[in-house]
């Protein structure tokens, strides 16, 4: 049962904050209007992942102890990404397992974290969104959120939702895209072999739109995609879904009459 | 090497009984256990009737590339014999197991059948066993080991003919050990055997005739 | 074999650039991966199979000590002689020693990953004793002098054209304008000349697939059928099989037995699952004089109540290898050793340390497929990440990363100093790749620009557009 207007706290994560920001206002704007009261917290950085996947258990714990306090105050926290919202919910608890003080912190923000596409169709019911997309999009699904959070049928259902869009499901759909954080810096070769099938599935699918719920996928497949001139858009998939569809896609020349660094501030 | 032995069961039990979990179990219970040699689950597949089981046993039999013939008795056996080896190509002449069972078939309804009984010298084309049972789940036959039952036999012919009566085939694997428990004392080698042998050892295509036989036929007697 | 784990790296960029091997692998992904997939479906019970098969080699493991005297006490009773070996160098010496025993000249042997671990058929060979791999897999890398490269597909890597080679090579006797185009005429003739062996052998040594200390039995799973060749018609049959092989039960067994074809080759069952008990009884025709069993530790019970203790669960089925997508790109002989793909990563550095294997571990993307597909719920990812913390903890990380992470760490505890890191990596990324949107190559980044573009940040960061806009950084209430 869920609050009423509960209090969601975005965990931004670290890609989308310095690559892609407009994935974080497409995930506010899905949030607010499946009617939560959204906050960014302030005193969020990362997740951990990078230090944890490298085996630095201590300097991922006192990162993720920055986390813990950041999202006290809130009903939920929500990533749009299951890399990350996995490594809270799933790898907190176990890196807190026996401290006394952070293990229940950890174990609280666990029970409360969710990736986005899940929290909007399972813990909010969500079944539609209003958008639309003139285009055949293709998915594809992260592993993170597919084998630790089960996120596979949610964005599918948004994205079903979202008029004119048609939905070609991309065969080997949960095979690894080949970014894994950073073994495509440490093993470039192995990586590249791995996203350059993936690119030749996708261009099989005749789409011309690529999705996924991961930045780091995303810009891998997409990089990979642009380096062999295929000419496929790719995009988070919050962003077709809040309507920000016609946005260039990741990689691609920003908007001719808006120059990067206008918005805001620099 | 005995000393070896104490070495190994040491660091076993220094290991576990430090990590000591509710796993851990005093022997008398694992003693009790073993001997009750309790069930897991059981396949849906075979919730059926006496009737059902044999069918899937045949229909599961044949997706592996056994052949079955049902044969409404052991007088009609020598006809099928005959006529199997016959239609495969194959000489009138086989190596039996020196079973009861087979030796009571009217064999000389058919005297120009060669029989030779025993272990085979691996010189034998056609080689006819008799199974202690089947099981239905997957199609398989079990067979033990015996003076009535060499274990050469099913495995040097390149074809395998095995009795089984319809009554001996049992639902699932474990239904198919409580009929070898109660023929006494393992034998000294029990074949679960599921269709010819095969390889997919040469670019992942499957293939019959490994080193075991290349056909399996099954002959089941419909004679309770 | 000599390991080349720590060449992983070398060995990886060899394995992608050779064609031969990348056509094999593409076969191999596809067929293998249908296969399970289709016979899961066909089974309704099959994830409660999973659990059940976990559980029992857990309480099977949490008791070994118990079940080890079992089996050992039911199959000396059979007549069996049951040897333990702490190490390797032992199992060999009382492999040779039985040998020697019985004047043998010739051995068969049905396939058996732990007689790699420890390198026994070289043993073999240096004692003056001929040895012949009966599995056509194992047949076919031991005639092109190489270690297997998958743990149940041995020569998945090898063409057909490849073999047709080999054979050509070694049977000399056979006549050379002889057809071998065709994969059933080298079937043929691998079962024509290993006949023949089969008949030679003294001794036939095999693994067991599972120990029942119930019945002191040893199982064998096969196919071919070569597994039962072996073991009936050589004089002496020697098991060689590790301690974690034990299962309290025939019911036990069965359980088991219905995950692993499945999950290995996706049949309902294999054409042959044979348990032994002991040697030739009085009133057998046929069958092996003498019936030993050698019990290997080799380093397993140091994992028993640790936090590796689960690796002990693997059944060999190679369900991981057969989805790992950095195994689909490589292929087994990069990861060095006798057991490649996730299985392999954890059991590596176990076996052989993290200087000589550290590389395994490491060389994951985490997707987690393996552990999606292991029939026994073997938490692989999780094992490779400990002996990351491993690596990590003896200093073994590189000092270029040891650094990059304080340096990441340092800014990661601090939320405005993160910002204002992350407000100056925006500014410097837009700068480089400016109008186009993308860099194809950037300082510091070559492992990526090398084969792929670089998106460029859109704007400032999400932090700094979300003050600009004055959101909200608290709930409301």
């Amino acid at each position: 049962m869920t609050l009423k207007s509960p209090t969601v706290g975005l965990f931004v994560t670290c890609l989308v904050d310095m690559m892609r920001p407009q994935v974080g206002f497409a995930a506010v704007k899905l949030l607010e209007d499946a009617g939560c009261d959204v906050c960014v917290p302030a005193g969020q950085t990362c997740c951990g992942q990078p230090a944890y996947n490298s085996g630095d258990n201590k300097g991922t714990a006192a990162v993720a102890e920055t986390v813990l306090r950041a999202f006290e105050d809130v009903d939920y926290v929500v990533a749009p990404s299951g890399s990350c919202a996995g490594m809270i919910k799933e790898h907190y608890p176990r890196l807190f397992a026996d401290d006394p003080v952070l293990g229940p912190k950890a174990a609280a923000i666990a029970g409360k974290t969710h990736e986005l596409m899940s929290f909007l169709v399972d813990v909010l019911g969500v079944t539609a969104v209003e958008a639309s997309y003139d285009g055949t999009v293709t998915y594809h699904d992260s592993c993170s959120g597919l084998r630790e959070l089960k996120v596979k049928a949610q964005p599918r259902t948004l994205l079903n939702s979202v008029r004119g869009l048609t939905l070609k499901e991309l065969p080997g759909a949960e095979v690894c895209c080949g970014f894994g954080g950073t073994f495509c810096v440490k093993y470039p070769e192995i990586s590249n072999k791995m996203v350059g099938e993936k690119t030749i599935d996708i261009a099989a699918t005749g789409a011309d739109t690529l999705l996924a719920g991961d930045l780091g996928c995303l810009m891998n497949m997409a990089g990979k995609l642009q380096r062999e001139g295929k000419p496929v858009q790719v995009r988070h998939v919050a962003e077709v879904l809040a309507g920000m569809g016609s946005e260039p896609g990741i990689g691609e020349a920003p908007a001719p009459n808006r120059a990067t660094g206008a918005e805001g501030q620099d | 090497m005995s000393g070896s032995r104490e070495q190994i069961l040491g660091r076993i039990r220094s290991g576990l009984t430090q990590a000591a979990g509710p796993l851990r179990e005093a022997p008398e219970a694992l003693e009790k256990r073993t001997l009750d040699h309790p069930r897991g689950i059981r396949p849906s597949r075979v919730d059926k009737d006496e009737a059902g089981l044999v069918e899937l046993f045949v229909q599961r039999a044949e997706k592996v590339n056994a052949t079955v013939a049902r044969i409404a008795s052991l007088d009609d056996i020598p006809d099928a014999m005959a006529a199997y080896l016959a239609n495969e190509n194959l000489p009138a002449a086989f190596r039996m197991a020196d079973n009861p069972d087979l030796n009571a078939v009217p064999w000389d309804k058919r005297p120009a059948l060669e029989i030779t009984k025993g272990a085979s010298d691996g010189k034998d084309e056609v080689g006819l066993s008799r199974a202690v049972g089947g099981v239905a789940e997957t199609g398989t036959l079990i067979l033990a080991s015996g003076k009535e039952s060499p274990t050469s036999l099913n495995f040097l012919p390149e074809t395998h003919v095995v009795m089984v009566k319809r009554s001996e085939i049992a639902g699932t694997y474990e239904d198919g050990w409580d009929a070898v428990r109660a023929q006494g004392a393992l034998s000294r080698a029990v074949n679960f055997i599921t269709g010819p042998s095969r390889t997919g050892d040469i670019e992942q295509t499957i293939y019959l005739g490994a080193h075991g036989p290349r056909r399996l036929h099954i002959l089941l007697v419909e004679d309770a | 074999m000599q390991p080349h784990s720590h060449n992983f790296k070398e060995n990886a960029s060899r394995a992608l650039k050779n064609e031969n091997l990348q056509s094999a692998l593409a076969q191999m992904k596809v067929g293998f991966i249908e296969r399970r997939r289709v016979a899961v479906e066909d089974m309704p019970e099959f994830e409660e199979l999973r659990d059940q098969a976990r559980d029992l080699k857990n309480h099977t493991l949490a008791n070994l000590d118990f079940y080890l005297e079992r089996y050992e006490k039911k199959a000396t009773e059979a007549g069996g002689h049951v040897h333990w070996a702490a190490t390797a160098a032992e199992a060999r010496k009382i492999i040779l020693d039985i040998c020697k025993s019985v004047d043998a000249k010739n051995v068969t042997k049905g396939k058996s990953m732990i007689s790699e671990e420890i390198a026994l058929n070289d043993a073999i060979e240096a004692a003056g004793l001929n040895v012949v791999e009966t599995d056509l897999g194992e047949y076919i890398v031991q005639l092109r002098k190489e270690p297997p490269s998958h743990i149940i597909a041995p020569a998945v890597h090898v063409l057909r054209s490849e073999v047709e080679d080999a054979f050509r090579e070694e049977h000399k006797h056979l006549p050379d304008e002889r057809r071998l185009t065709e994969p059933s005429d080298l079937l043929n003739e691998a079962r024509q000349v290993l006949r023949q062996k089969y008949r030679e052998a003294e001794v036939g040594i095999t693994g067991a697939n599972f120990l029942i200390a119930e019945t002191g039995s040893s199982v064998i799973v096969t196919n071919e059928g070569n597994g039962d060749l072996t073991q009936t018609l050589a004089k002496v049959h020697i098991v060689i099989a590790s301690i974690e092989k034990v299962v309290p039960t025939l019911e036990d067994a069965s359980s088991i037995l219905r995950v692993l074809a499945r999950s290995a080759t996706g049949q309902d069952f294999s054409s042959y699952t044979t348990f032994s008990t002991g040697p030739r009884r009085p009133e057998d025709l046929d069958g092996p004089e003498q019936y030993h069993v050698v019990i290997l530790d080799n380093g397993r019970s140091e994992l028993l109540g640790g936090e590796f203790q689960d690796a002990l669960r693997c059944i060999r089925c190679g369900a991981c290898m057969n989805h790992c997508p950095v195994y689909h790109a490589v292929g087994g002989h990069s990861y060095g050793w006798v057991y490649p793909g996730p299985i392999g990563s954890v059991l590596t550095p176990t076996f052989l340390g993290v200087e000589e294997a550290g590389h395994l571990p490491n060389a994951s993307t985490f997707c987690g497929r393996c552990e999606s597909v292991c029939p026994m719920r073997i938490p692989l990812p999780k094992m490779m990440r400990h002996y990351r913390v491993k690596e990590f903890e003896a200093g073994l990380a590189p000092p270029s990363m040891r650094m990059g992470l304080d340096i990441w760490g340092f800014f990661a505890r601090r939320p405005s100093l993160y910002r204002f890191a992350s407000r100056m990596g925006s500014l410097a990324l837009r700068m480089m790749g400016g109008k186009r949107g993308r860099a194809d190559s950037l300082p510091l980044a070559s492992g990526w620009t090398d084969h792929r573009d670089m998106p460029i940040p859109t704007g400032p960061t999400f932090q700094d557009q979300w003050s600009a806009r004055g959101g909200k950084r608290r709930p409301s209430r």
